[in-house]
Order: C-alpha cells, then sequence, then structure tokens
C-alpha cells in the first residue's frame, strides 16, 4: 500500500447530545479525509444495553442515523471515511440500519465495519470463575459486590482493531467501546502504516486524539481564558487534526468558521480530565503529556509536536455500570425582599415533614441556585438577591421514600415561605442512579473481533 | 508583598476522573509558572478546598504548559454519574480554584 504523507481528520462529536449540526459541517465546510465522532459517556452503555434487552435491533446512538443520512453522500462522493463509537451495545444492528438509510438514498455498495468483543457483560461469571477478579479500581472491592445488580461490563478497545477494518476497506466504521483517542489514531496507524513499536508517534496521535475528543472544547468552546474575545462561537469551527506520518500533528479548523484554535485552547484541553500528565494510558501506550510542545502557526493552528510515549500495560479498562437506588431532583424558585432565608426557611420545613412522616435517605442535597451551586462553601454571602432558585437532591434504596420527597417538595408554595413560583415542572419522580465501576483486565482473556461488510 | 486571587495569574479547567475533581491550572504568562508553582501547592489548595474537597489533594507539574494539575480526590459528592450536586462533574471547580488568594511580590505589575 502506498502511505500518505498527510491526513486531515475531523472531529465531529464530543459526546452524545453535542451540536447536532457540527458532523454535517466537518464534512462539507472543506476538506476532510476522516470525520470521528464519540457517542459513548461512563453509563451511556447501560442505557444501550437496556435498550437491547427490549429489542435485539437496538442498543446503538439512534441519534447517528440522521447524522449518516446527512454525510453519506461525502462518504460516497468525496471519500471521507467515518469513524465512530455510536455502534454501542449493537453495532452490527447500528451497520444494518446504515444499510437501510443507503439503500433508500441509492446508494450501492457500501462497506461498514464493526469492531466488537469488547462487550464482556455475558461473560462476566465466566471471567469472574476464571480469576478475573474485576476489582472497582477506586475502592478495591471486588464484582461480586454489585453482581447481582450490574447493568453493563465492556472493555476500552483501541486503535489497532478500527484501523485493521479501515485496511479491509470500511468507509465507515461502527465500535462498541473504544477510547475516544483510539478514534483518532487509528487513520494514523492504517495511513502511515505504523506499528505497535512506532511508541512515541503513536503517543502523538493519542495526544491528537485527546485534543478532538472533546469536539468544540479544543476550537474555542468552554474557553476560559479569553471567551469574550472568541469569535462567532454560534458558528463555531470543531478542531481538525492535520497529522503527518512523522507524528506530528497540527490541529486547525475549516477556513471561514467560528471559534478559535490557539496554544491557549489547546493548553486548556489537554488539562481536561487527566491524572498523572506523565501516565496517560490507552491500549496502545502511554503518552507522557509533560513532553508535548505547542507552537502556533499561523492564525487558527497549532502545531503539535515531540510527543514522547512508553510501551502500554498489559491491561484493558474495564467499564461496568450498576443499579445502586433512586434520586429525585427538584427546584422551586424564591423572590426578592429575603429570597435566600425564604428558601433556606422552605428547605428547613421540607426537612422536617419528612423526618416527621419517617422517611430517611442515603443522602439529602440542599443547594441555592444563583448563590451556591458551583462553588458551595467558597460562596461569598450575598447581600440581597433578586431571587434564588431553591434545589434540594435526595438519594436512597427505597424508591418509595424518594417518591414521598416529591410529594412533599411542590406543597411547600402554599405552605410555607412567600414569593415562591417555578413550580411548573411538577412533583420529581424518582429516577434510577447508575453507578460506574472501572476496573482493569487483562488483555489476554479477549480478543476484538472486527468484520467488514459490503451490502448487497 | 501583595495579596492578589489567582484568577490574576491563571487560566483553568476543569473535569471529573471518578469522585476525583480534576484541576488544570495554567499561567497567564510563562513567567507567573514559577510563582504558580511556589504558591499553589497541594496542601494550600487542599485547605482552599475546605468543605468541598474530603480526600488527599495531587498536584502534577507540567512546566512545558506553563501548568499545574491538580487532582482532588472525594470532592464531588460520590462522583458524575451519582453525585446529586448540581455540578456534578466540577465543571466549575476550575473558576472555584481561582478564588483562591496568594502573596505576590509588589513589582510583578498586578
Amino acid at each position: 500500500m502506498e502511505h500518505k504523507e498527510q491526513i486531515r481528520i475531523a472531529s465531529g462529536q464530543g459526546y452524545w447530545g453535542d451540536l447536532p449540526q457540527a458532523p454535517y459541517w466537518q464534512v462539507s465546510k472543506g476538506l476532510t479525509d476522516y470525520l470521528v465522532m464519540d457517542y459513548l459517556a461512563e453509563v451511556t452503555m447501560s442505557i444501550l444495553q437496556k435498550q437491547k434487552s427490549r429489542d435485539p435491533n437496538l442498543g446503538y446512538a439512534k441519534d447517528l442515523l440522521p447524522v449518516m443520512e446527512q454525510i453519506l453522500p461525502f462518504v460516497v462522493q468525496k471519500n471521507v471515511r467515518v469513524i465512530t463509537n455510536g455502534g454501542g451495545v449493537n453495532p452490527q444492528a447500528c451497520r444494518d440500519a446504515i444499510f437501510d438509510i443507503a439503500r433508500k438514498s441509492g446508494v450501492r455498495g457500501l462497506k461498514v465495519g464493526v469492531v466488537y468483543g469488547d462487550d464482556i457483560y455475558e461473560r462476566v461469571d465466566a471471567l469472574l470463575k476464571n480469576g478475573h477478579e474485576l476489582k472497582n479500581m477506586e475502592t478495591g472491592a471486588s464484582l461480586t459486590t454489585v453482581r447481582d445488580r450490574l447493568q453493563s461490563a465492556n472493555v476500552y478497545f483501541g486503535a489497532f482493531p478500527i484501523a485493521e477494518a479501515l485496511k479491509q476497506g470500511a468507509q465507515i466504521v461502527l465500535t462498541g467501546r473504544a477510547t475516544d483517542t483510539g478514534l483518532t489514531l487509528a487513520p494514523m496507524i492504517h495511513e502511515f502504516g505504523w506499528s505497535e513499536k512506532d511508541i512515541d508517534k503513536l503517543a502523538a496521535g493519542i495526544v491528537a486524539g485527546h485534543i478532538l475528543e472533546c469536539g468544540g472544547q479544543s476550537s474555542g468552546g468552554n474557553f476560559l481564558k479569553d471567551w469574550k474575545h472568541v469569535p462567532d462561537l454560534a458558528n463555531i469551527g470543531f478542531p481538525i487534526a492535520e497529522a503527518h506520518d512523522d507524528g506530528t500533528v497540527y490541529i486547525t479548523k475549516h477556513e471561514g468558521t467560528g471559534g478559535l484554535v490557539s496554544v491557549d485552547t489547546i493548553k486548556e484541553q489537554l488539562l481536561y480530565e487527566i491524572g498523572d500528565p506523565r501516565e496517560y494510558i490507552t491500549p496502545e501506550v502511554i503518552a507522557d503529556f509533560t513532553s508535548i510542545k505547542l507552537k502556533e502557526d499561523g492564525e487558527n493552528r497549532v502545531r503539535v509536536y515531540d510527543v514522547k510515549g512508553r510501551p502500554p500495560t498489559d491491561s484493558y479498562k474495564v467499564s461496568a455500570a450498576y443499579s445502586d437506588g433512586y434520586f429525585a431532583v427538584g427546584t422551586l424558585t424564591y423572590g426578592w425582599p429575603d429570597a435566600l432565608e425564604k428558601a433556606q426557611a422552605a428547605d428547613k420545613i421540607m426537612r422536617q415533614r419528612l423526618s416527621d412522616l419517617g422517611y430517611k435517605y442515603d443522602e439529602f442535597h440542599t443547594e441555592y441556585l444563583g448563590y451556591n451551586s458551583c462553588h458551595g462553601p467558597l460562596s461569598p454571602v450575598q447581600v440581597e438577591m433578586n431571587e434564588v432558585v431553591l434545589r434540594v437532591a435526595v438519594k436512597g434504596k427505597d424508591r418509595y421514600a424518594v417518591e414521598a420527597f416529591g410529594r412533599q417538595l411542590v406543597p411547600l408554595v402554599l405552605t410555607g415561605p412567600p414569593t415562591v413560583t417555578g413550580f411548573g415542572a411538577g412533583r420529581p419522580k424518582p429516577q434510577e442512579v447508575v453507578a460506574y465501576w472501572p476496573a482493569l483486565l487483562s488483555k489476554s482473556a479477549l480478543q476484538p473481533v472486527v468484520e467488514v461488510t459490503e451490502m448487497i | 508583598m501583595k495579596t492578589v486571587q489567582l484568577v490574576k495569574l491563571a487560566h483553568a479547567r476543569s473535569g471529573d476522573k471518578g469522585d476525583a475533581s480534576n484541576i488544570g491550572l495554567i499561567a497567564l504568562k510563562p513567567e507567573y509558572y514559577a510563582l504558580l508553582k511556589e504558591k499553589a501547592t497541594a496542601e494550600v489548595v487542599k485547605k482552599h478546598f475546605a468543605g468541598i474537597c474530603t480526600g488527599p489533594v495531587e498536584r502534577y507539574e507540567l512546566p512545558n504548559l506553563h501548568a499545574l494539575n491538580f487532582l482532588l480526590h472525594g470532592a464531588l459528592g460520590g462522583g458524575g454519574t451519582v453525585s446529586l450536586r448540581n455540578d456534578a462533574q466540577g465543571k466549575t471547580m476550575s473558576t472555584a480554584l481561582l478564588r483562591m488568594e496568594i502573596e505576590v511580590p509588589d513589582d510583578l505589575g498586578l
């Protein structure tokens, strides 16, 4: 295969629920070779697992379908290749749904790859039996303590299985649980012929992936330093990694779009959700974020270079989710004068009524929006507020008690402190608490499966 | 010497890692980095977040970015997916850190 010297990888979605027009913008507003989209947050898989148990044709990110419909012409006519983890717990069903869309649009011969084998939900007992403890990385507890409440369990695969699907000609690659960074690294591995031994280059691709994985958050969105001067956020250009075969990456965005790509926007994103910067662990490599060099290279263009890495660990990260009781959240708005005092009095009354009725909760949390819901006890006391939103939340194992909390909130309007409004949403309903269980699993315990299918 | 809030010296971004809040603190000018390193120690930050951060604070240095990364353990009410807080993921912890006051030399021009 002839290797390209550079490719343009565009971020189209930083999480499930991100700006829906961004993927289309990325393929239509300028040159893009690859479009990468992240759809999976920590507990998304448990929601998808439930959908799949109700209907075997579900269990993937359904929002992906209208996006695919929009961008399919670019896949077919402009050779844009798409990589996304929106396959969820059912990438095969996602593939079939995309084939349906393609058929309706008159497309022929589309090649879609799926990467699976990450879903270990059905295999958990066998793994436990074979001595894989799947201990909680934070608490050290054994998975057996929550086994009966488990809702999903997946390992994070990396870039190499995706690169394999690209090698086999897939125009669209749908994965289950794959690292966000792997989505961006995969086309570099494929196009530049990098191997497991190219540690520093892999680390460079991972860093590019980290910069792209939250979409607009590296191109002017949520930018604290100088947010007032970020131009035209309404038309924000999502970030693009122009990757070179030596591991140098330029971060940029399409011309004529809004937002900002600068050393400062990239710095903020590099520091987002990291632990020890010398040990950014992925399935392919351990990237050292203290080695990264950044240099402005013209307007909205930053050179990312000299990235170093170390060989990977022998484990996959496991992301599992389990049911952990119920919670409910409600709000009421109190107006001037004495807004905060009224809200505090209302909270006290409500707690007393629930306690008199004998209800108990694992947690009862009160905040005052407009006063302390962002910075808690660090919030300076306000002299006189125009209004304040009382926000109360409870959590517990007893669904009935959580429901009872909902029945006690709205009555405060006529039986508590005066000038209160904002009860339009009605009684807060109990919702299931889905807790996250991070663990490790030996890489030898399972293999990713890559399957590329041509539509007939 | 005079006392200023970190917001005059740095920008920041925060996110969640389980029940730990990660706050990246970035010097507004390269020459402020040494001062941040000296004054914004893990102990001082732990003290600043009294009543919020229930566990230890870890600090990492990224001299290449003129930045420090803090991990505040036990600071998110159980973690992003189970926390009852309005800011369950600690998205605004960045500016909570920027409220912190440190002593700076008078000739820094602040």
